[in-house]
């Protein structure tokens, strides 16, 4: 399993309620069903994934973020998950604050537009960065708003959205982030993964 | 002696008010069942049928001498595996493969009722479908399920017994039947009626049949049961037998010979006015409007583990319809999963071999029944 998925599933607390958002195969939910709490559910917009999902016996809705999470009432989970998918939806600020309302907490990683490998591609290349967490080019990049670990921080700072965690991964090694270390965090991380509340 | 004297059939002792407000009592209900129950008494599935299918969910029908009309879900090793399940289903009330329906004798007249049936809904359906789980004994249904029709009795099952079923199956179903569909049984019901022979419902004392009638009726309801996409696929304009057009009003084309064929051998194994009360019922479905308007208080009491399941070319009971199940569920919190399955045939993919869906339903059961029964989690 992904160093990340590891991550995430340690922030979730034990036998919480908890929505996976952009599910995927289910390996993570899989993941947390096993291990974190059984009360999880997974949403996908792939049909295949969403087969995949069923027959590891998770429950799963086929839908997607942007058009399916209002029929959730109010903090109707503990956690909802959204990993490395906030860049791809038509208007992320609207998931987001659809996801800290139906989650009580929220889990979002972000791959890190602001990586030096990325920088140096666009500075010396002149070409859209193209790395091992960014893997597609221009025309085919399911990324419509990519963002750095910064713009991400500042963003949730300027909503008064809460950091309960803020972590960043580089070179598969776990370190904290805060206001000091930003800057550093923002050049050698290639991914963000925040806990955070409304 | 009477053609279902042979099929398992249970006598409703009790009474039972039905909607309409008549009570009805030493009715029976004909039923067939598959596999075992074990002795836990936890495998057990109740199937519900749509409009035109019967107790006779697999095998051959000892009746009509066909298929049973989910051959292709049920049965040993298939996605409702009958070495592993339970699986009782009963013809519906008002249906005519031996449960009481129009076409049973008045013993106050000794002929058939016809149309002094009582107007039946889903809800009486499903009520009457529980004695036949307290005949087996049985406390807990591992599942119930069911697709179009079949669907509305899921749902309505779970509403009016929300702690007897573990999981509940509704495919391309609604809650609530829509003015097409109304528009659509209308349809039907008024080509029995028009039928000279229908005779005002007393067609089996006058010994006629309204079989133009009710032919036509499901030749309109059949193709309404698949998709513009398939009929063009299958039939496109074809022609039937002939090189030519032949400037008549005969089957020149494939599909009208083909949906003449499908009207003709329904009449020999359906009752008219069986069609026509069977219909009335589904269009009387509104589990919204019983519910206060609201569908998600028809499950807030139950804990059953929903899964639905719906299909992109359905136009008759579209996702979107299905989806407002899964929304109404969602919105309080209920266990459910959904998938729309890609398939181009229409409403009746549920019928038919459809390897996602059957997968989907395959792996849903099992793995279901191992979390709930095995490991007991």
């Amino acid at each position: 399993m992904k160093k990340e998925f590891r991550i995430i599933s340690d922030l979730v607390e034990k036998n919480s309620r908890v929505l996976d958002v952009g599910c995927g195969d289910g390996e993570l939910t899989s993941y947390i069903f096993k291990y974190i709490t059984q009360d999880v559910r997974g949403i996908e917009i792939s049909k295949s994934n969403v087969q995949k999902c069923i027959s590891k016996g998770l429950t799963v809705i086929e839908g997607d973020a942007e058009n399916d999470l209002y029929q959730f009432p109010d903090a109707s989970f503990d956690f909802v998950i959204l990993s490395q998918t906030l860049q791809a939806f038509l208007n992320p600020e609207k998931v987001l604050d659809e996801l800290l309302r139906v989650g009580k907490k929220g889990i979002v990683t972000i791959p890190n537009f602001g990586h030096w490998k990325v920088r140096l591609n666009l500075l010396f290349k002149g070409t859209m960065p193209v790395t091992k967490s960014l893997p597609h080019k221009w025309h085919n990049t399911p990324n419509l708003h990519m963002c750095t670990i910064k713009d991400f921080f500042n963003f949730c700072d300027h909503k008064k959205i809460k950091f309960i965690k803020s972590l960043a991964l580089s070179q598969e090694k776990l370190l904290s982030i805060s206001k000091t270390n930003l800057n550093t965090r923002n050049l050698f991380s290639e991914i963000g993964i925040f806990l955070i509340q409304k | 002696m009477n053609k279902f004297d042979d099929i398992k059939k249970l006598v409703i002792k009790d009474q039972l008010k039905l909607d309409c407000g008549q009570t009805i009592s030493d009715f029976p209900i004909a039923y067939e069942t598959y596999g075992k129950l074990n002795s836990k008494k936890d495998n057990a599935i109740l199937v519900f049928h749509a409009l035109t299918g019967d107790q006779f969910a697999t095998d051959i029908n000892p009746i009509t001498k066909k298929d049973g009309w989910w051959k292709y879900a049920l049965g040993p090793q298939k996605a409702i595996d009958t070495n592993k399940y339970f699986i009782i289903c009963a013809n519906v009330l008002g249906g005519c493969m031996g449960s009481f329906g129009p076409s049973s004798i008045n013993p106050k007249t000794g002929k058939s009722y016809g149309n002094d049936f009582p107007v039946i809904t889903i809800n009486d359906m499903v009520n009457a479908q529980y004695f036949l789980i307290k005949h087996f004994k049985i406390e807990k249904l591992f599942c119930v399920t069911g697709g179009s029709m079949g669907g509305m009795q899921v749902l309505q099952f779970v509403a009016n017994y929300p702690n007897i079923a573990q999981t509940a199956i509704p495919i391309a179903c609604t809650s609530n039947h829509s003015a097409q569909n109304i528009g659509l049984n209308e349809l039907g019901r008024q080509a029995i009626m028009a039928d000279a022979n229908w005779q005002n419902g007393k067609y089996e004392e006058a010994n006629t049949s309204p079989s133009k009638g009710l032919s036509v009726a499901r030749m309109a309801a059949h193709i309404t049961y698949l998709s513009k996409d398939a009929l063009q696929e299958k039939f496109g304009r074809k022609l039937q037998e002939r090189d030519d057009l032949k400037f008549s009003f005969d089957a020149d084309f494939q599909i009208e010979s083909y949906l003449r064929h499908q009207g003709s051998v329904f009449v020999d194994r359906f009752d008219a006015n069986s069609y026509l009360y069977i219909t009335r019922a589904m269009d009387y479905f509104d589990l919204n409007k019983k519910y206060g308007g609201n569908l998600s208080r028809a499950f807030e009491k139950s804990k059953t583990k929903f899964f639905i399941i719906s299909f992109t070319s359905d136009w008759l009971y579209p996702s979107s319809e299905n989806k407002e199940i899964v929304i109404a569920l969602n919105s309080i919190g209920a266990d459910v999963g959904y998938v729309e399955i890609e398939s181009d045939k229409g409403h009746d993919s549920f019928l038919l071999d459809v390897p996602d869906f059957l997968a989907a339903l395959k792996n849903f059961l099992n793995t279901s029944y191992e979390r709930l029964n095995e490991k007991g989690i």
